[in-house]
């Protein structure tokens, strides 16, 4: 268990309050070195885990953003064409081989690396941050399984490019689309809930210090009370952080002062219309008189 | 209940403790498996590798590791716990684990990705014969699937069934979407080059053609509305057809779904929800107080008048599911059917009845929709479900 709790103050020190499951899951990923899914509701803190990680590899965070139509061009390698259109015209009064040319404009010298490349060209294990896998698409998703499983890279003009270190990959998702079992089985998996009050409490006074003890209470006892509403979309931890960050600019001290001026920072908290409308000036009175 | 075999371990140490630890992993592993988790052989070594790392007596540092090893979804995720306490720490447990942690979960309702249909007894796995398990480890799941392919809806006897089924359907709505788009791809490979825009595309590049252009663009994923019945005379069908929904709506972007029986009632964001059980609850809520006959026709127009502006465009398929049985008049449904034929590029009604032999589509809206349907399918079983699938690509 010891090595756990050094693992969870190393974590902290980074910046990233954690569970003792979660440094568990972290101690284990790093040992195994498998991939790990992270999954959980928007806003819970799954793409800092991995800032935290590289913090406490001390190594560096190579993060590649999926979306919908992501393909291997963006992902994995490209070809710079307008400097290796470039180099043809340069080379044209030499009186170099074909073959030769070809050699020299399909070298590592005009290969752009995108993440996935220069992850696994790394001397030294890098952080490899796969943010929101879910909004890839299917095909990619096969792709990176090919590329996590094997460690290797084929690029059909220089060869096969094999990992020179294995990167510590974190995959996060939102679950808007259910990634493919061979996915989910490749990886140690973690779901990371909204978090405890305790947990809330102390990612406050690690982040904004100055915050009177009263009102972090308040709040953290608000946000929990306010995640149990029927929301679209419940606030999360950097949602809380940026609400605290506005009551302090606003000099407030306790919840229960001034209720419309409570009211008007929920901007910060609510984000659809439905929301704002669901939550209206009654339900932050008994909110407020929950969480005092 | 700190160390986990306190007792035997004391009995036998070293050696023999180390081949009792492999077994009760190994085993537990299986037992997991059998539960739906996608657990493969590599999964097992791992997990001995996991324990050897958690020097195993201690109980917490076991269950997380396995966890974050074992589970891959949520479902799995909440439904560790239970698993492991009930292999790790009940005193009396039997050597063979098959059967008392499975009743336990039953009576929970927990969701599991395969369930044991009743009828698949003969293909579970027997302890000992994984041969054909595979990599993959999910014995048994296409067989038994095979099985429930051609099964009636509304013969699914106990809850058992019910739930697998629910599961199969709304897994189906979320492979059309793949499956749709791989179609797409072989349709598009065909396509022929643009020569004109090719070339003049190639001038930034010194006249070499890099990018081709194709003449027919990418056809986009078609976005599916859903109109359900859920009166009384369609209820042996309409939660599996919600079901349905939900599969669709995680899959297809942009998708919509509605009930209505005496009314119309947006379901979209309820079922959105992820906690199968939740849904269920707010959709209790929703029918709550319901009464009087279905009526399509009202249902449609105010379909028509509150949501068609926003949601219907040239992308968009209307799918009703019902039986036909309006008590309003059939004239009002056929006004308000051609007014959605009109906004939306196809409609496509699904009637479980006509799954039946004797089925003659008779009653008085069934009627008066006719003439406004493109696709008219059954839609009572597993199997003709999946047909729609090959019938959506080419509307």
């Amino acid at each position: 268990m010891t090595d756990i709790v050094a693992f969870q103050e190393r974590l902290e020190a980074a910046g990233y309050i954690a569970e003792q499951s979660l440094a568990a899951t972290l101690l284990l990923f790093a040992e195994l070195k498998r991939p790990l899914l992270v999954e959980g509701d928007a806003g819970v803190g799954k793409t800092e885990i991995a800032k935290a990680l590289s913090n406490v590899f001390d190594c560096p965070l190579i993060r590649l953003q999926c979306y919908e139509g992501l393909d291997a061009s963006s992902a994995v390698y490209e070809w710079n064409y307008q400097h290796q259109l470039l180099a043809i015209k340069i080379q044209e009064t030499e009186g170099r081989t074909a073959e030769d040319k070809e050699r020299h404009i399909f070298s590592e010298r005009y290969l752009l690396k995108r993440p996935l490349l220069q992850a696994i060209t790394m001397p030294e294990s890098p952080v490899l941050l796969v943010d929101e896998i879910d909004r890839a698409d299917e095909e990619f998703e096969a792709y990176l399984l090919e590329v996590l499983s094997d460690f290797q890279i084929s690029i059909p003009e220089l060869g096969t490019v094999k990992a020179r270190s294995i990167p510590y990959v974190v995959l996060t998702s939102n679950a808007t689309r259910e990634l493919s079992d061979a996915l989910r089985r490749r990886c140690l998996y973690h779901y990371v809930d909204y978090p405890s009050l305790d947990k809330e409490l102390r990612i406050i006074n690690r982040h904004l210090p100055q915050i009177g003890q009263e009102l972090a209470g308040q709040v953290v006892q608000f946000m929990h009370s306010l995640r149990e509403l029927d929301l679209r979309k419940k606030p999360g931890i950097s949602e809380t952080l940026d609400w605290v960050a506005a009551l302090m600019r606003l000099n407030v001290k306790q919840l229960d002062r001034d209720p419309a001026l409570i009211a008007q920072t929920l901007v910060c908290l609510l984000k659809t219309k439905e929301d704002r409308d669901a939550v209206t000036r009654e339900v932050v009175q008994r909110l407020v008189a929950n969480a005092v | 209940m700190n160390t986990l075999h306190a007792k035997n371990s004391a009995e036998s140490p070293g050696v023999a403790a180390e081949a009792l630890l492999v077994a009760r992993i190994v085993e537990f592993v299986r037992l997991v498996r059998e539960q739906g988790f996608q657990v493969g052989v590599r999964e097992e070594i791992d997990a001995l590798k996991v324990a050897r790392h958690c020097t195993v007596l201690d109980q917490q540092r076991l269950r997380w590791g396995l966890r974050s090893l074992l589970c891959g979804n949520v479902d799995e995720w909440q439904r560790f716990d239970q698993l492991f306490d009930a292999y790790w720490l009940s005193v009396n447990r039997q050597t063979r684990v098959e059967y008392s942690p499975r009743a336990k979960l039953d009576e929970r309702e927990a969701p599991g990705r395969h369930g044991h249909g009743a009828v698949a007894e003969a293909d579970r796995p027997r302890p000992g014969d994984d041969s054909d398990a595979g990599e993959g480890g999910a014995r048994g799941g296409a067989s038994r699937q095979e099985v429930m392919t051609g099964t009636d809806f509304r013969f699914l006897s106990d809850s058992r069934q019910m739930r697998e089924m629910e599961q199969l359907v709304e897994r189906l709505a979320r492979r059309m979407r793949r499956r749709l788009l791989r179609r797409q791809r072989m349709a598009r490979q065909g396509r022929r080059v643009h020569l004109r825009r090719t070339i003049r595309n190639s001038l930034r590049y010194g006249g070499t053609p890099l990018e081709l252009v194709f003449k027919q663009r990418r056809r986009q994923l078609p976005r599916l509305i859903l109109l359900l019945d859920v009166s009384r005379s369609m209820s042996l069908y309409s939660y599996l057809f919600l079901r349905f929904a939900r599969g669709v709506l995680g899959a297809f972007r942009d998708s919509q779904a509605f009930v209505y029986h005496a009314r119309l009632v947006p379901v979209t964001e309820v079922l959105r929800e992820r906690d199968i059980d939740k849904v269920k609850e707010k959709l209790a809520v929703i029918s709550l107080g319901w009464s009087g006959g279905t009526r399509i026709g009202e249902s449609m127009q105010r379909f028509n008048e509150q949501y068609a502006r926003k949601i219907l465009g040239s992308r968009s398929i209307v799918v009703v599911v019902s039986d036909g049985y309006d008590t309003g008049p059939p004239e009002l449904l056929a006004a308000q059917l051609a007014r959605i034929q009109r906004c939306a590029r196809k409609i496509v009604w699904l009637n479980p009845l006509l799954g039946r032999a004797d089925y003659q589509p008779l009653a008085g809206g069934m009627q008066a929709a006719l003439p406004f349907i493109d696709v008219f399918a059954s839609a009572h079983s597993l199997a003709s479900l999946a047909a729609l699938e090959s019938q959506l690509m080419y509307l």
